[in-house]
C-alpha cells in the first residue's frame, strides 16, 4: 500500500485519519515510507544537515554538511557526537533521586521508591528538550541503546545510496 | 511375518517411531536451516490456492473450536476474559496454527508433546487413537501450574498425524493459597496439584480415578470440571475438523501443510524483519520488585524473606539477512518466590507480544520460534537450573522484562518511519485480586479478579496509548463486566474508575489504567491479598517519555461501615483519585487502614464491610511531555486521566477555568512557563560524565540498598560478560568485588541447585542456547 506525502505528513504530525491509520497497521508496509518520511522531517528541522536517520522525535544521526561526517544531533543543533558513540555520555542529565523529585511527576504511593529505582532525563544542552529517560536502579551505567547498521539498511534493505561519510 | 518388525514399527505415519520422526526433522532443520529440511515448499508453490484453503479452514475452524468451547465453562476467567487457546500441532509436536486468545501457549504444549517424545511415551504409557492427556508441568515448559493443558493426538487409517491441544486458566490449582497464581509458597511443592503429561482418559471417555482425584486437589472443583469439559470440547472438535479436511483434500495434501506451514512461518518472520526494522544491535533492560522483607509477605522460610530485584537486560541483534538473536545475559538468578519462569515459556510468550507488533497476522506457529535465537543463561530465573522453583506467577515479570523489548523494535520502527507501529511498552499487568474461603454461596471458593486483563496500553509515536483496555499476555483482554464479578466473588463495587495519572507523561502519554473499589460481602473465614509491582515501574517511557505510575496497596478492616450503611453517613466510593490526599481514611475513623508501597502480600483475614481497592496499572509515554498539545492535558485533567498539579509540574501547562468545573489553556502563561521549566532543566542538570564520576564514587563506596547490591551481584555471577561491562563503563579497580556471600541477607541457591535433568530417566528439552 502507498500513501501521499500529505498522508505520511499528518502521521508524523500527529493527525492521521483513523481510515488510513487502520490501512498502515493491516497491510503490508510501503517500502518508500523511508525516503518521504525523511523528506519531510528535513522541511522541518530547523538545519539543512542531511538527515540520514532518525533516532527519536527531536534527535537525528545527520551527515554534517561542512565536513560530510556523520554525527548524532538534537531538533535544536546540538551535535553530540559521533553515529556509534552513546549520546547520552555527552548530554546533560538530572537524576531523581529524592521523594520530592518523583512527586513532582506521580501522586505519592504511585512513584516508584528511589532507594529501588530512579529516574535518568537527558537534555538536549541547547535547548532543554528531555530526548530520553531511563528509570534502572542507582549504579546502573548508562545504556548505548541503538547501534544502527545503516550501511546494510540502506544498501541491502532499501536499495538506496549510502551518504558519504568523512 | 517378521515379528521384530512389526514389533519396531512406530506410530507415526509412514512407520517412524515418534522420537525418530522428530529427530529426522531436527536433524535436517540443522542442516539445512529451513524446517524439517524444506527448501522448497511444494504444495505451497504447486497449488497455492489448495494451500491457503487448508490454511483458511483449519485456522477458523480452531477459532471456532475456541469461541464455542468457552461457552462450556463457567469460570468468568475462560468465559468473560477469554483465557484460553487451542493449537494444532503437526506429529513432532510443533505448531502449525492456533486460535486466538492466551496463544503464549503455542510453544508450551508442544513443549509438553515433545517432552512425551523424547521420554518415550509411544513405548509406555502408550499413545493411542481417542487417548486424552494432562499436563500443566512448568518444569518441562508451561507456563504457571493454573494453565492446564488438554492433548488429544490425531490419527489416520491407525496412524498418527498430529496432535491437538488445548488450555484453560484455571482458577485454583490447590496451591498454599487460594487463587490461580498466589504468592505465599516459595517452591514448586507449594504450587499446588502438578501433572505431568498423564493419560487421563481413553476411547474419549476421562478415567474415573483422574477425575476423582484431581477433583479433591483444587478448591474450586465445579469451574475445574467445566473447563476441563471446555478443553476436551475443544479438542475433539479440531480433531473432527482434521479428519473431515483429510477425507475431502487427502492426506498428502494435509501432511504436506502440516509441516511446510511452519517453515512459512519461519519465512513470514525473516521477511517482516527486514520489511519493518533495521539491522543492528538494540540494548534495554526491565527490572521488577520483590519486596519480600516485608512483615505482611508470610513466606514458609526465612531465606525468602528478603527484598530483592529481579533483573533482566536484553541484546537484539538483526542480521542484514532478516534473521535474528535475543541474549538475555546479565539476568537475575531464579528466586525463592513464584516469579521463575520456563525457557519455553519465555520464548514462546514473546509471540503474544509480536502478535501484536512484528508479526500480526493469523501465521502463528513454532515457525517464528524457530526464525529466532534466543539466549537465556541457565540458572537464571527464565530457564532456571533447580527443580524445587515455584512458578504461579511467572508473569511478575514476564511482563516486565517483555516491555524493554518493545522499546528496542520501537526504535527501528521509528527510523523507518513506521511511527504507527511504536509503541512505548505494555503495562505491568496488575494488580491481581486474588483470595478466598468460603463464598456467598457457601461454598470453598478462590478468587482470582482478571480485571487486570484491561491495563493502559503504552502510548505510540502518534497518539496517546488506550486506556483500561489491553494486557500483554491476552491481546482479547477484557476487565469484564462488574456483575459477573460480583456472581463470581463474594465482593460488592462501590466504585470503578480510571486511574489519575497512572499512565507514564509525554508528548503522547500512556493509556492510564484504573481502579475498582470492592467491599467485602456475604463471605465466611475469607481472605485476599495483592500482587503487582510496587516499588519500581518495570514500564520506562521511550524517547523522553515516562514510565507509568508503579504500584500501592489500600485495604481497611474493622471499617464500620455495617452501621454507617444503616444510618445513611456517607461511605467512601468510586476511586482513591489522589492518594497523596486521601478522602477515603477520614470516612473509616478507627478503622485498620494499610496504604503503603506494598503491592504484594499474602493471605490477609478479610471480614464483611472490609475495603479493597484493586489499582489496574497504566503504560508508558513517549516524547517530551512538554511538546504535548496543551489542551489535551487540560482535556485529560477534565476526563480524569491526570491530576491537576501535574498539568503545571509535568507539562508545564497553566490552565484557565472553562466553566461548568472544566477546564482549558492559558496559552501565554504555558508558553512562559514551559520555557522556564526548560530553563530550569539546563540549570538542575550536569553533563553526563560530571554525573558518573559521582555516581561511580557511590559504587566504590558500596553505597546502595541492599536490594540493588543483591541484584548486581547475582547478574555478576550468571552472567560474566554483564559484569565486564559493568566493570568498564564505571572503570573499577580489580579490588572492588561485589559477591552475594558477603552480603548481610541469606542467598540460598547460589552454589547449589540440582536440575530436572538430573533425575533418573528423564530428558529435558531445550530449546534454547544456554
Amino acid at each position: 500500500m502507498a500513501y501521499t506525502k500529505a498522508k505520511i505528513r499528518d502521521l508524523v504530525d500527529g493527525k492521521i485519519d483513523r481510515d488510513t491509520l487502520h490501512q498502515m497497521l493491516s497491510t503490508p508496509k510501503d517500502a518508500e515510507r523511508f525516503e518521504m518520511y525523511l523528506e519531510i522531517l528535513q522541511e522541518q528541522v530547523p538545519w539543512d544537515d542531511r538527515i540520514v536517520l532518525p533516532l527519536g522525535p527531536k534527535l537525528f544521526v545527520v551527515q554534517r554538511a561542512m565536513d560530510r561526517k556523520w554525527v548524532i544531533r538534537s531538533w535544536a543543533g546540538y551535535d553530540f557526537c559521533d553515529w556509534q558513540e552513546n549520546w547520552k555520555l555527552h548530554a546533560r542529565i538530572r537524576v531523581r533521586e529524592t521523594p520530592e523529585q518523583m512527586e513532582e511527576l506521580y501522586p505519592r504511593l504511585m512513584a516508584p521508591s528511589t532507594d529501588w529505582q530512579v529516574i535518568r532525563e537527558y537534555f538536549c544542552p541547547l535547548s532543554g528538550d528531555l530526548l530520553d529517560v531511563e528509570a534502572p536502579t542507582p549504579w546502573y551505567p548508562v545504556i548505548h541503546d541503538f547501534e544502527p547498521d545503516i550501511d546494510t539498511f540502506y544498501r541491502d534493505w532499501l536499495g538506496l545510496e549510502i551518504p558519504e561519510r568523512a | 511375518m517378521n515379528i521384530a518388525a512389526e514389533t519396531k514399527r512406530g506410530i507415526v505415519r509412514g512407520g517412524e517411531t515418534l522420537k525418530e520422526h522428530r529427530d529426522r526433522l531436527m536433524e535436517a532443520t540443522r542442516r539445512t536451516g529451513h524446517y524439517a529440511g524444506l527448501e522448497k515448499r511444494a504444495l505451497h508453490d504447486s497449488d497455492p490456492i489448495l494451500y491457503n484453503k487448508l490454511f483458511s479452514r483449519l485456522r477458523a475452524g480452531v477459532v471456532d473450536a475456541r469461541e464455542t468451547a468457552k461457552k462450556i465453562a463457567a469460570s468468568p476467567i475462560v468465559e468473560q476474559e477469554g483465557e484460553l487457546c487451542f493449537t494444532l500441532y503437526n506429529a513432532a509436536g510443533d505448531a502449525i496454527l492456533t486460535s486466538t486468545g492466551i496463544i503464549i501457549h503455542v510453544g508450551t504444549m508442544g513443549a509438553a508433546i515433545k517432552y512425551m517424545i523424547e521420554n518415550d511415551w509411544e513405548g509406555n504409557p502408550g499413545i493411542r487413537d481417542k487417548d486424552i492427556f494432562c499436563n500443566n508441568d512448568s518444569l518441562i515448559g508451561n507456563v504457571h501450574p493454573c494453565d492446564i493443558h488438554t492433548i488429544v493426538p490425531i490419527y489416520h487409517g491407525g496412524e498418527l498425524v498430529g496432535w491437538v491441544g488445548g488450555v484453560t486458566h484455571v482458577i485454583d490449582t490447590g496451591a498454599v493459597g487460594p487463587g490461580s497464581m498466589c504468592t505465599g509458597q516459595v517452591q514448586r511443592f507449594g504450587d499446588g496439584y502438578s501433572v505431568t503429561c498423564r493419560k487421563i482418559g481413553e476411547n474419549d471417555t476421562l478415567f474415573r480415578d483422574w477425575l476423582h482425584e484431581s477433583q479433591r486437589m483444587v478448591r474450586t472443583t465445579r469451574y475445574w470440571m467445566l473447563d476441563e469439559r471446555t478443553r476436551v470440547a475443544g479438542c475433539h472438535m479440531i480433531r473432527k475438523l482434521v479428519e473431515e479436511v483429510i477425507a475431502e483434500e487427502g492426506i498428502e495434501a494435509y501432511w504436506e501443510f502440516a509441516y511446510e506451514a511452519v517453515e512459512h512461518g519461519r519465512v513470514g518472520l525473516q521477511n517482516r524483519i527486514k520489511a519493518m526494522t533495521i539491522p543492528g544491535t538494540y540494548r534495554q533492560v526491565g527490572f521488577v520488585d520483590v519486596p519480600y522483607a516485608h512483615e505482611d509477605v508470610r513466606v514458609p522460610s526465612d531465606f525468602a524473606k528478603v527484598d530483592t530485584i529481579m533483573h533482566t537486560p536484553s541484546e537484539m541483534t538483526i542480521r542484514g539477512d532478516g534473521t535474528w538473536r535475543l541474549d538475555f545475559e546479565g539476568s537475575s538468578r531464579w528466586g525463592w518466590h513464584t516469579y521463575n519462569a520456563h525457557q519455553v515459556s519465555f520464548t514462546s510468550g514473546i509471540w503474544v507480544m509480536m502478535t501484536q507488533t512484528l508479526i500480526p497476522t493469523e501465521m502463528i506457529n513454532d515457525g517464528a520460534a524457530y526464525g529466532t535465537e534466543f539466549r537465556l543463561p541457565k540458572g537464571t530465573w527464565m530457564n532456571p537450573d533447580d527443580r524445587r522453583v515455584a512458578f504461579a506467577y511467572s508473569w511478575h515479570f514476564l511482563v516486565s522484562s517483555w516491555t524493554a523489548l518493545w522499546r528496542g523494535l520501537s526504535r527501528s520502527y521509528f527510523g523507518r518511519g513506521y511511527l504507527e507501529e511504536v509503541n512505548a511498552g505494555n503495562a505491568n499487568t496488575s494488580n491481581w485480586l486474588q483470595g478466598g474461603g468460603f463464598n456467598q454461596y457457601d461454598e470453598i471458593h478462590a478468587v482470582n479478579s482478571f480485571e487486570c486483563a484491561a491495563n493502559g496500553v503504552g502510548a505510540s509515536a502518534i497518539a496517546d496509548g488506550i486506556s483500561h483496555a489491553a494486557a500483554i499476555w491476552n491481546p482479547e483482554g477484557d476487565m469484564g463486566d462488574m456483575e459477573i464479578w460480583e456472581l463470581a466473588e463474594p465482593l460488592v463495587y462501590l466504585g470503578r474508575q480510571i486511574k489519575a495519572s497512572s499512565g507514564g507523561a509525554g508528548k503522547y502519554r500512556g493509556g492510564c489504567g484504573f481502579e475498582s473499589l470492592r467491599m467485602v460481602w456475604n463471605a465466611k473465614d475469607w481472605t485476599m491479598f495483592f500482587m503487582g509491582n510496587g516499588h519500581i515501574s518495570s514500564d520506562w517511557g521511550l524517547m523522553g517519555g515516562y514510565p507509568a505510575a508503579s504500584g500501592y496497596r489500600f485495604a481497611a478492616h474493622e471499617t464500620g461501615l455495617e452501621e454507617k450503611i444503616a444510618s445513611g453517613a456517607p461511605v467512601p466510593h468510586g476511586g482513591d483519585t489522589d492518594p497523596e490526599n486521601p478522602v477515603w481514611d477520614g470516612m473509616l475513623e478507627g478503622a485498620r487502614i494499610k496504604r503503603d508501597k506494598q503491592a504484594i502480600t499474602t493471605e490477609e483475614m478479610f471480614r464483611d464491610h472490609d475495603l479493597y481497592l484493586n489499582y489496574m496499572r497504566g503504560g508508558p509515554g513517549f516524547g517530551d511531555p512538554l511538546d504535548r498539545d496543551p489542551q489535551a492535558v487540560a482535556d485529560d485533567v477534565n476526563g480524569g486521566y491526570l491530576l491537576h498539579r501535574f498539568a503545571d509540574s509535568v507539562h508545564g501547562v497553566i490552565l484557565a477555568e472553562a466553566g461548568d468545573g472544566l477546564y482549558g489553556v492559558n496559552e501565554a502563561a504555558t508558553e512562559a512557563r514551559r520555557a522556564a521549566i526548560r530553563k530550569e532543566r539546563l540549570e538542575q542538570s550536569v553533563p553526563t560524565t560530571e554525573w558518573m564520576a559521582k555516581e561511580r564514587e557511590r559504587i566504590l563506596a558500596k553505597d546502595a540498598g541492599l536490594q540493588v547490591q543483591q541484584m548486581f551481584a547475582a547478574s555478576f555471577k550468571l552472567g560474566p560478560r554483564f559484569e565486564v561491562s559493568f566493570r568498564e563503563f564505571w572503570e573499577l579497580p580489580e579490588s572492588w568485588v561485589l559477591d552475594e556471600a558477603d552480603l548481610p541477607i541469606p542467598s540460598y541457591g547460589r552454589e547449589y541447585s540440582m536440575d530436572l535433568s538430573e533425575l533418573p530417566d528423564v530428558r529435558t528439552v531445550e530449546l534454547v542456547e544456554q
